[in-house]
């Protein structure tokens, strides 16, 4: 770095404190509300309940863990969504990366005829009732493929595909594969796919991240609770506040029902959102990576 | 090689080249397009021909064609509805003040962490502002839920400790929104920020360095050179929120309403939703949808006319 740019002065000084004591403080914002999560579901849920808790477990149990454990609910929609997610990502990955990569090329005939008739979608839609009829006419209500189907190739994922791979599979290496008799399918599959690594990862996990949060295909499809995905079964306990009675049976009072439903609360929060949130710094750069070339086209 | 071959297929990539041919040397292109083109023609297309049932009286024995034609009735039925307008106003007034409140902040903070200048705690510091991006809607409700409990939430204990009264936000109309936009707040403007320090990262160093030259300290700085440079991005991603402000989502309104914040919180998704899916009213909760896409529309293709008209970029 340039020195001169190291020479401080007083007022940048000063810049520099009240920088980093606000971005200090909006971080512990964001923060507490997880770590908060988190303490409280290992406490006593009297010290929950008295308001006793600040900034470490008090009264540590595992009973809300236990009692979660024990319950099948949590479970069933755990595979059901590892399922959902799993088959969602499959599809909707290849559907989007095949649909991108002709459309990438500049040589292909009728090109912005196809990319308008799948433009038109972002403007124009039939709206939730005829989707909801169709699903129903074709008999894929209350079945996983409702939920895996209909959104795959969303446009969206598609153009940013496409432009990732205008900027880094360059003509010349299809004018080359193709001179020597290499045809377009082994092309994609020896030179493209193994070209975009990055970009498949990057929507793998677009993929799996909305399919892991989703609910509301889910809500409208499914109506039988075997096959409910995590998030369904996360908001009859979070937001309708129906605990399970399997995992209370040994509770009698209608009070201490209330407290060991809040503890479980605090302890299905944590067990339905921690798979995502320890793998992301991991593969924060993927997301970073996706953002970034879905903004070159907005 | 022989030079008469590939002369003969280097004519093919001109785009003059005849069209036929391409297409015969590239039919395998269009059989990588045939499923997104199937699973757009039945899941995309086949419900706009749906669509018609909102000028009909649907009844599922006779079909999308069969039913009989109405006008536009349910429109009117709509239009006419004592809820009408405190819908209409309750989806504006959402959009609106997450916009006004939410627009802002990640812009500011992508600056603050553009000055900061120690890498790694930079990176700390982003690594859990992005976090919350990857809550469920539902998780983040239900967080919603147990911070506020009134007997048990952590915010009503800070109120109680402070000698107030337990505040019943979760069941309280006038709470909506505030808690509506807030925990938008909290849970995107980190992930937003990212756009914006693309954009400062951009910023010719060339200016700041004659500003530094020229005596200039980190706040002139911040306010002369990086602000200006960010400016083309913040009135592009601002003309496109504003496009956007008739497509609020249905996932947290839903979640989060009751029949106790009912008279702010009932938005047209979660109209749409209630007539359309739970009280099977087919025709009218289409129109109800059809009338919002149509304001939709309008409101995009205005917003980018005026984006071409003043920064000469457009969404096409």
């Amino acid at each position: 770095m340039n020195p001169l740019l190291k020479r401080k002065s007083r007022g940048d000084l000063w810049f520099d404190i009240i920088n980093y004591f606000l971005l200090t403080v909006i971080m512990l914002l964001v923060l507490y509300p997880l770590y908060f999560v988190l303490i409280a579901s290992f406490s006593d849920p009297n010290y929950i309940y008295s308001g006793e808790i600040w900034l470490f477990p008090r009264g540590f149990t595992l009973d809300g863990y236990e009692r979660i454990f024990s319950d099948s609910s949590i479970w069933i929609g755990y595979a059901n969504s590892i399922l959902y997610a799993s088959l969602g990502t499959l599809i909707g990955v290849a559907v989007t990366v095949c649909a991108a990569y002709p459309l990438a090329r500049k040589d292909l005939a009728g090109k912005s005829v196809i990319m308008w008739f799948l433009l038109v979608t972002m403007f124009f839609s039939g709206g939730l009732i005829p989707t909801y009829l169709l699903i129903k006419d074709l008999h894929l209500l209350n079945t996983m493929w409702a939920l895996v189907i209909p959104g795959a190739g969303g446009v969206f994922n598609v153009i940013i595909v496409r432009t990732f791979l205008q900027s880094s599979i360059p003509d010349e290496m299809w004018e080359a594969a193709s001179i020597d008799g290499c045809s377009n399918t082994k092309f994609f599959w020896k030179i493209v796919l193994p070209l975009s690594k990055s970009i498949l990862a990057v929507m793998v996990l677009y993929h799996v991240v909305g399919f892991w949060n989703g609910f509301f295909d889910a809500l409208i499809y499914l109506n039988d609770e075997s096959k409910y995905p995590l998030q369904l079964v996360l908001r009859n306990i979070l937001v309708q506040n129906q605990v399970n009675s399997g995992m209370m049976v040994d509770v009698e009072s209608y009070a201490a029902k209330m407290r060991v439903s809040e503890l479980i609360k605090y302890g299905v929060i944590v067990v339905s959102s921690l798979p995502l949130l320890v793998l992301y710094p991991f593969l924060q750069k993927y997301f970073v990576k996706g953002v970034m070339i879905g903004s070159i086209k907005g | 090689m022989d030079s008469r071959t590939s002369g003969v297929d280097r004519s093919l990539f001109k785009p003059s080249g005849k069209r036929w041919s391409r297409v015969k040397r590239d039919y395998e292109l269009y059989l990588f397009l045939l499923p997104i083109i199937l699973l757009y023609l039945l899941f995309k297309y086949y419900p706009m021909y749906g669509v018609q049932i909102a000028f009909k009286d649907f009844s599922p024995s006779q079909g999308i064609w069969g039913s009989e034609w109405v006008g536009f009735q349910h429109f009117i039925d709509f239009f006419n509805s004592y809820n009408f307008w405190t819908i209409i106003t309750n989806t504006l007034s959402l959009s609106f003040l997450s916009l006004l409140f939410g627009f802002p902040a990640p812009i500011l903070i992508a600056i603050m962490l553009n000055q900061m200048i120690g890498k790694s705690y930079k990176k700390f510091v982003q690594t859990v502002i992005y976090a919350p991006h990857f809550i469920s809607t539902v998780v983040l409700i239900g967080m919603l839920n147990v911070f506020l409990s009134p007997n048990s939430g952590i915010v009503n204990h800070i109120i109680t400790f402070f000698g107030g009264e337990p505040i019943l936000f979760m069941a309280d109309e006038g709470w909506f929104r505030p808690l509506y936009i807030l925990s938008g707040i909290w849970q995107e403007t980190g992930f937003s920020t990212i756009i914006y320090l693309a954009a400062l990262a951009g910023v010719n160093p060339e200016l700041h360095e004659a500003a530094i030259m020229d005596g200039a300290s980190k706040w002139k700085r911040v306010r002369h050179v990086d602000i200006p440079s960010i400016l083309p991005t913040i009135v592009i991603l601002l003309i496109l929120a504003l496009g956007n402000i008739m497509s609020i989502g249905f996932e947290k309104a839903f979640l989060m309403q009751s029949d106790l914040n009912y008279a702010t919180s009932n938005i047209i998704p979660t109209y749409v939703y209630e007539m359309g899916i739970q009280k099977a009213q087919y025709s009218f909760s289409t129109a109800v949808g059809l009338f919002n896409s149509f304001i939709n529309i309008i409101l995009i293709f205005t917003v980018n006319r005026i984006a071409k008209k003043l920064t000469e970029t457009s969404l096409w």
